[in-house]
């Protein structure tokens, strides 16, 4: 991978807004968008006046029940007559959308950029599972009835059975994030629990149980990124974005190794040269990797160089990845503790990231100084890797 | 506001029972029907299926053999020319056991599904990339869950000739080689 970077100026993050994640909100889409990027332009003390481009994320549209969803969603965002993009995959959606708004601001077409996620899952009824059968190829896979959780199964097995992982090692994750995410404010499913707990919760598909998996959510999320010179003006600790990743493999999972996210793993080297990072595993503080399901965590993990593939999962054991450990991941809590609306779940990580490195994470703020973050996001096919890369 | 301990976040969260005696909601569902077409090369390889064999086509350029086959190389971008007649044998590459339909329900008797790589020369012992299926497995779910079905070498069960439509289910399933 070449890129032939031109880039006009630097790029930062200067407010974040989430709204509560949950099963269920009485809000409608466009309110969650409005709540989450009113809260970003009050960090940052700007109002919609001072916006010049707005990059809306929204996973399918299947899931809001809403066709469309940029245009549906225009208005909360904020993004009434001004250029407005829509960025969609999947669940890369999420960390799309400040990569996004990184180009918009980095070419020099715009100033300030209000990038917004938002998703609300729980409409899709009896259950967004069903949605998820239409991801599969018609011909190919459909008539097998695919359940969506068979693919998430199918990788976990293969990262077990290639690196020697035991159901029990994996769980520690879905334990870790669910703790870190008792103290977050915006945690739909945070709680004090055990590897047995995993164990024994309800079986989906061998090897993933009911809490190997993020649950349903309703929710939102948002940022200001801005240029060098207006963070400066506006701040005093502006979040840097240093480098952003983001590659598609084909679909044809089949036809993979599915133990190690390429993907992710080109989608990080093209963050990590941009941010002239050449040892992740030293150089990077502390990293939210995207988690919808706990293996994935690990699987990421490797992806972005943080720890050696096949080894993520010996080191979660020794403590490495506490939140007082060498290098902490989802401080936030992740999917697995604070909920999973699609592309608004990518956008917390980066949020997260944000304010630990401000040290504004109160009681999630990690122990050890931060200078370098790195969060990201994975969607559709086991296919789609998005990587930003932070500093303070 | 910075999701701070102790900070409010907008957002009401409502419990089932009062979403479903909220005002003003409704139920929708879309009505939409397809038709797929399979396209020139997955339409070939269903014939192939038909007639009981397995069809990959191979890349002229980088000598890859594609199976499910496409219609061009991925990585060459140049038209994929030759049929080949690949071997119905390979081995588990991973398997998984459901315990839920496509609709989230429980299933009486668990499935057993995977992918397979299939025996077709051409790519390294370790290589990133394989001809393979995703399919079936006839294996009794408490074994599926043992090491040992990693690696496996398993084998087509075919439908009966008169049995096959040209689709994926004309493999029952790939059970293991005894
Ligand atoms: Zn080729």
């Amino acid at each position: 991978m070449v890129s032939n970077l031109f880039v006009k100026d630097r790029v930062a993050i200067v407010g974040a807004g989430i709204t509560t994640f949950m099963r269920r909100a009485l809000e409608t889409p466009r309110e969650l968008a409005w709540e989450a990027a009113r809260q970003a332009l009050d960090q940052a003390g700007l109002t919609l006046r001072d916006i010049d481009c707005v990059v809306i994320g929204s996973a399918p549209d299947t899931f809001d029940g809403v066709h469309m969803k940029g245009e549906y969603l225009a208005d909360g965002s904020g993004a009434l007559n001004k250029p407005m993009t829509r960025v969609y995959v999947g669940g890369g959606t999420g960390v799309f959308v400040p990569v996004s708004a990184w180009w918009h601001a980095a070419s020099g077409l715009c100033r300030t950029v209000l990038a917004v996620a938002e998703e609300k899952m729980s409409p899709a009824h009896p259950h967004p599972q069903y949605v998820f059968r239409y991801i599969w190829d018609p011909i190919i896979h459909r008539p097998l009835e695919p359940n969506l959780i068979w693919i998430f199964a199918m990788e976990m097995r293969r990262y077990m059975a290639k690196c020697g992982a035991k159901k029990e090692d994996i769980a520690l994750v879905s334990v870790k994030n669910k703790r870190n995410a008792l103290d977050n404010p915006a945690a739909q499913v945070a709680a004090n629990i055990t590897v047995d707990d995993v164990l024994k919760s309800e079986l989906l598909v061998w090897p993933v149980n009911e809490l190997d998996i993020s649950p349903v959510t309703d929710g939102a999320a948002a940022l200001v990124i801005t240029n060098e010179n207006t963070a400066r003006q506006v701040t005093d600790s502006p979040v840097w974005i240093d480098g952003i990743g983001f590659t598609l493999d084909n679909q044809h999972w089949e036809n993979r190794e599915l133990a190690f996210p390429r993907y992710l793993n080109y989608a990080a080297r093209m963050a990590y040269r941009m941010a002239g990072i050449e040892r992740p595993w030293k150089e990077i503080d502390v990293a939210e990797p995207y988690d919808p399901f706990d293996y994935k965590e690990l699987h990421h993990i490797e992806g972005l160089m943080l720890a050696r593939p096949c080894e993520a999962w010996k080191l979660l054991k020794e403590g490495y990845f506490e939140r007082d450990g060498e290098l902490p991941t989802s401080p936030s809590g992740g999917l697995l503790g604070v909920g999973n609306p699609i592309a608004a779940a990518g956008l917390m990580k980066v949020a997260e990231l944000f304010w630990q490195l401000r040290y504004e994470a109160g009681k999630r703020q990690v122990k050890k100084p931060v200078h370098k973050a790195v969060a990201n996001a994975w969607g559709d096919l086991m296919q789609a890797g998005t990587v930003i890369v932070l500093s303070n | 506001m910075s999701a701070k301990e102790g900070a409010r976040l907008p957002g009401t969260k409502l419990s089932a029972k009062e979403m479903y005696s909220l005002l003003g909601l409704v139920e929708s569902s879309p009505q939409a029907k397809y038709e797929f077409s399979a396209g020139p090369t997955i339409s070939r390889f269903l014939q192939g299926l038909k007639e009981g064999k397995i069809l990959g086509r191979r890349c002229p350029r980088c000598g890859r053999i594609y199976v499910p086959p496409r219609d061009y190389c991925e990585y060459c971008h140049v038209a994929l020319t030759d049929w080949v007649e690949v071997p119905d044998t390979g081995t588990v590459q991973t398997a998984v056991v459901s315990y839920i339909s496509v609709r989230r329900e429980r299933l009486e008797k668990p499935e057993v599904v995977g992918v397979i790589k299939l025996d077709v020369p051409g790519y390294k012992e370790g290589s990133y990339e394989f001809a393979g299926l995703f399919h079936r497995l006839c294996i009794d779910p408490e074994e599926a869950k043992k090491d040992s079905t990693i690696g496996m070498k398993v084998k087509a069960r075919w439908k009966p000739a008169e049995q096959r439509t040209g689709s994926i289910l004309d493999i029952e399933c790939f059970e293991p080689v005894r």
